[in-house]
């Protein structure tokens, strides 16, 4: 176990720094930094003692490591367009993005539970064919357009909702909905088949056969069993669900990090966009990293596998 | 008593007519057939069959409501936006800009992809860890936030928006045609084509790559509706398609700030988009439930 925890440690330190590499060497391919940096007419000495101070004029590898040398110490640069650091930035932003990911998760599986545990129960019911029809929209319909129907119908419309920006529970219904829709699609799936294969298993036959209550034995008995596969995934929507949030933040005005770094993105300001793409890749890899590791915590029959 | 004609008709038929009658024997999705030519149809047709120009500016007609409603006519079925652009005229125009970014990047990333994939499956050992750990690195980095850092580099444009799809789902055929190869490589054929003296790249082309063509048609099917949603999301950011080429997103991010004037400016490209990843989906999960029934869980 331990030395199964320490590689899959040693595989996300590796996907990191490689993550780095890659978001580092696409933002230098952009072309010369000074020229955003200098007016387009200062002197060529400017332009080479401005170099020399930014470490350009040395080999690109040299360059990376004092990139990543830096940012081991927090330290990314300044944003052009904000003044300060754009690690401050950064945090500064990160719990409203880690805020509305929950908050989709958690809407998500309130919806993909019922959905997938009743499909199962009553399949090829009519709950199990809304399910699906459920499925397959949600798998084909953007999430930012989601967005866009939510703020017609529940902002526009009927006035019941903001359409953007923070503040108490009601700013986050909606984005959270967007973000969520997504994944329910594949949730519910996980859910069905889960519950399909306990409610086939002996221990349920049997309790049905001694004549325990049908409602115990679904949701107590059984769904617990059918949960496992759908908590050990947790992880991996919650991930997606960062990289999500990108376009979601920006329809709703949400101020989180996606949101700046869209904006970065378009002010061409490097320092926010690489700080920012690399701690959603760090979320990214230690959600899915707590998620290898949880299986055994979660599911015993792994543990002493 | 066996039907000895009937059996014998089974075993002479030739593969391709086995494949047909898989593919029209049971469960043809007709509806999906159908929405999914319509909107080859449109891409294919273009301008040329819109009813009007789709960059056509008319303010005399801005916000015009669909044809059903009152105070929409027949001359612009679907309504008009802000500028009075014909909304149909626009939709049949981002049909084109659609499906050739799905073109280009299925068969860029398919290619890529599989080829990497192959690579790392047949030669194993240090390759098969070198690219499997470039896979992963590349995973660690959510789609949307590489194609980001990737869009502060290239302008955008049609280009770049393939490039950035093609960038994020060559991962995607290199991890399962590897694991494609790594079966298919133990099997007596290769083994036999190796011992005969066949070359690498023959083996490749004539051992290994008939066996994969299966997969690949089934999952560069299943990614059409996901790249038409990402293309839609880079224009929607403004970080894709640019005016005045139409695309759906685009159009979307358009009406976005007209969504208290006209409600089905933001309501009818969304529909373009639901109906085509949709009859792209079902036909997706048909190809897959023929040809490759071992992967239903794709």
């Amino acid at each position: 176990m331990l030395s199964y925890v320490l590689r899959r440690l040693m595989h996300g330190v590796v996907s990191i720094i490689g993550a780095s590499i890659l978001i580092f060497v696409i933002s230098r391919m952009s072309g010369d930094p000074i020229v955003l940096l200098l007016p387009v007419d200062a002197p060529q000495a400017a332009i080479d003692a401005m170099r020399e101070t930014m470490g350009l004029d040395r080999p690109i590898w040299v360059q990376y490591l004092i990139f990543a040398g830096k940012a081991l110490t927090g330290d990314f640069g300044n944003s052009y367009r904000w003044q300060m650091p754009a690690l401050n930035l950064v945090l500064d932003r990160l719990p409203a993005t880690i805020e509305l990911a929950f908050a989709a998760l958690l809407f998500s599986i309130a919806l993909a539970v019922p959905l997938g545990v009743l499909s199962a129960v009553h399949r090829g019911g009519w709950i199990d064919t809304i399910g699906k029809g459920f499925a397959m929209l949600g798998q084909a319909m953007p999430g930012f357009w989601v967005g866009l129907l939510l703020i017609l119908i529940f902002s526009v419309q009927l006035n019941w909702l903001p359409a953007f920006g923070s503040g108490g529970i009601s700013h986050i219904i909606l984005p959270a909905i967007a973000l969520g829709w997504y994944p329910v699609a594949a949730q519910t799936r996980i859910i069905r088949s889960a519950m399909l294969d306990v409610l086939d298993s002996d221990y349920i036959r049997m309790g049905r056969a001694l004549g325990a209550p049908e409602r115990l034995l679904v949701w107590k008995y059984a769904f617990r069993n059918a949960a496992v596969p759908l908590v050990t995934v947790l992880g991996v929507y919650f991930a997606s669900m960062l990289g999500g949030a990108f376009v979601v933040e920006v329809i709703f005005a949400w101020p989180g990090l996606g949101r700046t770094v869209v904006e970065a993105v378009f002010a061409r300001d490097f320092p926010v966009v690489q700080a920012g793409v690399l701690f959603t890749s760090i979320l990214f890899v230690v959600s899915n990293l707590l998620v290898d590791l949880s299986y055994g915590l979660i599911d015993p029959r792994i543990r002493h596998g | 008593m066996v039907d000895i004609d009937a059996a014998y008709a089974v075993i002479s038929r030739s593969p391709s007519q086995r494949v047909m009658r898989r593919l029209f024997g049971s469960g043809i999705p007709w509806w999906s057939l159908l929405i999914f030519g319509l909107v080859v149809v449109a891409a294919i047709g273009g301008e040329s069959i819109a009813p009007h120009d789709p960059n056509g500016l008319d303010l005399g007609a801005a916000f015009k409501p669909p044809s059903w409603l009152e105070g929409g006519s027949l001359d612009y079925l679907l309504g008009t936006d802000n500028l009075g652009r014909d909304i149909f005229s626009r939709i049949i125009a981002g049909a084109r800009v659609t499906l050739t970014v799905a073109i280009y990047a299925i068969v860029i990333s398919g290619g890529i992809g599989a080829l990497i994939g192959m690579i790392a499956g047949y030669f194993g050992k240090t390759i098969d860890a070198i690219i499997m750990r470039l896979v992963d690195i590349q995973m660690s980095i959510p789609s949307l936030a590489l194609a980001l850092v990737i869009a502060t580099v290239l302008s955008p444009s049609l280009t770049t928006v393939i490039v950035v799809i093609s960038i994020t789902y060559w991962t995607w055929y290199a991890r399962i045609i590897r694991g494609e190869i790594l079966s298919l490589k133990e099997r007596d054929y290769v083994a036999l084509a190796k011992v005969a003296g066949c070359s690498t790249p023959s083996i490749f082309a004539r051992h290994l790559l008939p066996n994969i063509l299966n997969t690949l048609l089934v999952l560069a099917s299943l990614q059409v509706g996901q790249v038409i949603i990402f293309e839609a999301s880079l224009s929607f950011l403004g970080l894709g398609i640019q005016s005045p080429d139409v695309s759906w997103g685009l159009m979307l991010a358009d009406a976005r700030n007209y969504i208290t004037n006209a409600w089905w400016a933001i309501t009818l490209p969304g529909v373009a988009i639901m109906l085509t990843c949709l009859s792209a989906n079902l036909i997706g999960d048909w190809l897959r439930d023929t040809l490759d029934p071992k992967r239903r869980q794709l």
